[in-house]
This record gives C-alpha cells, structure tokens and sequence, in this order.
C-alpha cells in the first residue's frame, strides 16, 4: 500500500546512480575547465576532446593507486566513513524528479528525505575525521560538524516558504505549484538562503572550511587515498549536482519551461538540464569569486542573520497566505 | 507473510541488536554509531506503521542532529585509550544485573499494556499524510506544543545563561 507509489521506475534507479556517477565524474572537469577560464588560465586540456577524459584518466590512477588504511587509526570506521558519504547522497536521489513523470519514489515526504539524507551524510564526514586519529583530520570534522547542524537548521526552515505555498512536501507538487510563477519570485529570501545553506551543506569552496587547504592540509579526508579517497570526491560532487537540481525544483520550475515561449519549444528534460546546468555553473562561478571566510564569521553569518532571516521570511509567508485566502 | 510484516520483523530485530551493542560497547564513537543504526530501524518501524512523516523527522532531529552533537562531544574531548579502559573497568558483569531486573520489570509492564490495548496501530493500516499531522498537532494537541515550546525555550534560556556567564569570565581573565 505505501509501496504502490514506488511502481514501474525500479527500472531508473541503475541508469540513475550511473548518470549521477558519471555526471560527478564529468564535473570535476568541467570544474577545472571553467575555473581555468575564469581565472585565465587553461586547465585540464590534453586528454581527449578539450581534455573530457581528464576525469577517467584520474579515475585510473585512482583505481590503481595504493589504498592506505592508516595502522594508528580506528580501521573499520575509517572505511565506513566513505561508503555512508556516497551512500546517503545516492540515496538522496531517490525522490528526485528527473522530468516529468520520471521519479523513482514519488513521496510525499521527498524533502524532508532529502534533508534526512544529508544530514546522515554528515556521519561520513564526522568518522573520517575521528577515525583518521589525525589532528587536521579531526579539526577538518569538528568543523564539518558544526558546520553542516548549523546550516541544516535553516536549510530546512528555508524550504518551509515553498512547503506552504505548495502545501505539500512532495516535489512533483511542488513543480505543478509552480505552473503560474516560479517560486524564486515570491521566495526569493528563501531562495537565497537556500543557496548559501546548500553551499554550506555541500561543502563548496566559500564554506570548505572543513577541508581548508591552506590550514588544515586537506581536512577530513587528510588520510585517505585511492578509491575512498575518489569515493568522497564523488559524494562531493553528487551532493552539488543534488543542491543544483534541488534549487531548480523548488525555486526554478523544475521541467516547466518560461509561460512566454510555446510548450512544445523545448521538451521538459531538456530545461530541466538546462537549468541545472546554469546553476551548476554559478556554483562554479561563486568559488572562483568568493574568499573563504572565516570560521567564527560563518557561525555567527548562520545563526546571527540567515537564521533569523529565514523565520521571517516563514512569518511573512504564512500571513500573506492567511491573508490572501 | 506479506513484505510489510517481515520487514518490520527484520528492522525490530535490528533495531534491538544494536541497541544492546549501543549499550555495551566500551568505545564510544563505535556505541553511538549502532545507536544511529537503531534510531534509522525504528524510523522503517513508523514507516510501516503508516506513519511517514514521524519517520522522517525521526532521522533529521534524532539521527541528523542530536547523535551528532552526541559524537561532535566525543571527537571534542577526544576519548583515546584511556577512556575505553575506564569503560571496561565499568562494564563488570556485576554491573548488569540491577540495570537488567528493572528494565525487565519495565518490559513486562509495557509489554501487558499493549497486548490490553484494543486499537494499536497496524501495519499496513492507514496511512497518515503530513498534512494530517500538522491539523492533529495545531488543533486537538495545541496545549501539548505549545508546552513543548515553552520548555524547549526554557532550555534554550538557560543554555544561553550558562554559556554567557562562561564568556564574561573568559573576557575578563
């Protein structure tokens, strides 16, 4: 009964975990290439066309590279820690909407799984820092820590505006919510809190914080090499593409083209990837741009401003709700 | 037997599993990780029982937020060798025996309470959708959250007191 829901599109879940794969894998290139142009210089351009197979030329290397378990730290937790980083962004995609009609689980909790798998997430993050038993490793996820419950609060509270305009937690709804206006118009506050709780919660270069190169050598994940090593990348990557594709679902329309333009302009998916991708690319954008913070200006940015921010802005939405009806 | 019914008896016998584990392990780090895995089982418990929507907030509030603060402590104080010998100097077997009479006095009583209650929720019963609970929890159990909310501000009052009174000495040293 609660599974008739989950029907025929058992069948997306291989091609979905592998174009998400291969989508994270795609993007560390295409990472590289856009930051080599923003930053005027080349990038990654020898291997393939303009360098596209960059990406599994590291994959190889990865693969056959000597797969260190540290002797003085916690074994079994330190190989944990990776496969629940993947694993719960994987599972995240579950409830994702691809298209129209194309999800796999259609719940009507999808957000509130999408933000229970991120914060499972945080446990990979966490246990690689304890279980390296390494001092830069263990600052890289207390950090994290603190970080990702600070930010989860108002990531959730942020997409409370969209709920209650929906008036449902499903995101197929919430896309058909959207047919007269995107919701980045009258959630525009919740959109902009959303991006930086999702920068945040992803672990993008404005807040890596937990991976600080230039302090804490490369933070969490200091002591891992070789797959686990690519198996954190991935989750990284996963979890951009997921925050992107999240946006674009709740601020932007999801498949819904702009009303201006005929329907049949353009098919759903090809928006849908289309507005991903300029996301994505503005993720990138915001690296290249931005400087790190500082740790003690992140917290108090989070509970100080955008905590109280994103009450106000569920304030305000209820009462122009109740007012309007 | 229907996949409902043996799913929840797979997650019962996970969930009790690794809550014993959670109990004895000497290492805390590894003890709070098999008490996620028993919040995550009981959470596929309240799924199954129809309840969707109680499983989801079970694992962002009790998994995602508060076993992680649980284990941001540990990483904190960085519990090394030291505190797992100090544990099993804790965990004689002696020390089980009163723990183990009254938990299993609390097991009958609980255990006579619901084979007498008549309308216990089923699996595959109905199912209750969000919006459901949120009429239930804003109409007929009003007084029971705003209570909640009055002593979770409480909390927070005197959290933000103690941790105040901590800074002003730091700034004054």
């Amino acid at each position: 009964m609660f599974f008739e829901n989950i029907n025929w599109s058992y069948v997306l879940i291989l091609p979905l975990i592998g174009g998400a794969l291969g989508g994270a894998l795609v993007l560390v290139w295409w990472e590289r290439r856009l930051l080599g142009f923003f930053q005027d210089r080349l990038g990654p351009n020898r291997v393939g066309w303009f360098g596209i197979l960059q990406s599994l030329a590291d994959a190889i290397k990865l693969i056959t590279k000597d797969d260190w378990v540290p002797p003085f730290g916690d074994r079994a937790l330190f190989i944990l820690a990776p496969i629940i980083v993947a694993g719960a962004m994987l599972m995240a995609y579950a409830v994702l909407p691809l298209g129209p009609g194309l999800i796999i689980a259609d719940s009507n909790i999808a957000i509130l799984w999408i933000l229970a798998m991120s914060s499972l997430a945080v446990y990979g993050v966490l246990l690689a820092g304890l279980a390296s038993n390494n001092k830069y490793s263990l600052l890289g996820g207390l950090r994290s820590a603190a970080q990702m419950v600070t930010y989860e609060v108002f990531m959730g509270l942020s997409l409370l505006g969209v709920v209650m305009l929906t008036g449902s937690f499903s995101l197929r709804d919430v896309v058909h919510a959207q047919e007269d206006m995107w919701f980045c118009i009258p959630q525009c506050v919740g959109l902009v809190i959303f991006l930086i709780a999702g920068l945040a919660e992803s672990h993008r270069l404005p807040f890596d914080l937990p991976e600080a190169e230039h302090e804490l050598t490369a933070g969490f994940h200091t002591e891992y090499s070789g797959m686990k090593f690519a198996l954190i990348m991935a989750a990284e990557y996963l979890s951009l593409i997921l925050i992107s594709a999240l946006i674009v679902v709740l601020f932007f329309g999801g498949w819904l083209g702009p009303k201006f333009l005929p329907s049949e302009f353009l098919s759903g998916i090809v928006w849908y990837g289309l507005k991903v991708l300029i996301v994505i690319n503005f993720f990138i954008l915001l690296r290249a741009a931005i400087p790190r913070p500082r740790y003690d200006q992140l917290m108090s940015l989070g509970w100080k401003i955008l905590l109280p921010l994103s009450l106000l802005n569920i304030l305000i939405t209820g009462a122009i709700l109740l007012g309007t009806q | 037997m229907s996949l409902s019914v043996s799913l929840f008896y797979i997650s019962a016998a996970v969930a009790i599993t690794t809550a014993i584990m959670a109990v004895t392990r000497k290492n805390a780090s590894h003890a709070l990780i098999y008490l996620v895995v028993t919040l995550l089982s009981i959470a596929v418990i309240f799924f199954l029982l129809g309840a969707p929507f109680a499983a989801a907030l079970e694992i962002v509030i009790y998994a995602g937020a508060i076993v992680v603060l649980f284990l941001f402590v540990v990483m904190m104080l960085n519990l090394g060798r030291s505190s797992v010998a100090r544990e099993s100097q804790w965990l004689r077997p002696g020390m089980w025996v009163l723990p183990a009479i009254l938990s299993g006095v609390l097991f009958i009583v609980f255990g006579y309470t619901v084979l007498q209650t008549e309308n216990s929720a089923m699996i595959e019963g109905q199912v209750v959708p969000p919006k459901e609970v949120g009429k239930a929890l804003f109409h007929k159990y009003l007084l029971g959250v705003e209570l909640a909310g009055v002593l979770l501000l409480a909390a927070l009052v005197g959290a933000f007191h103690l941790g105040r009174r901590y800074l002003e000495e730091r700034r004054e040293n």
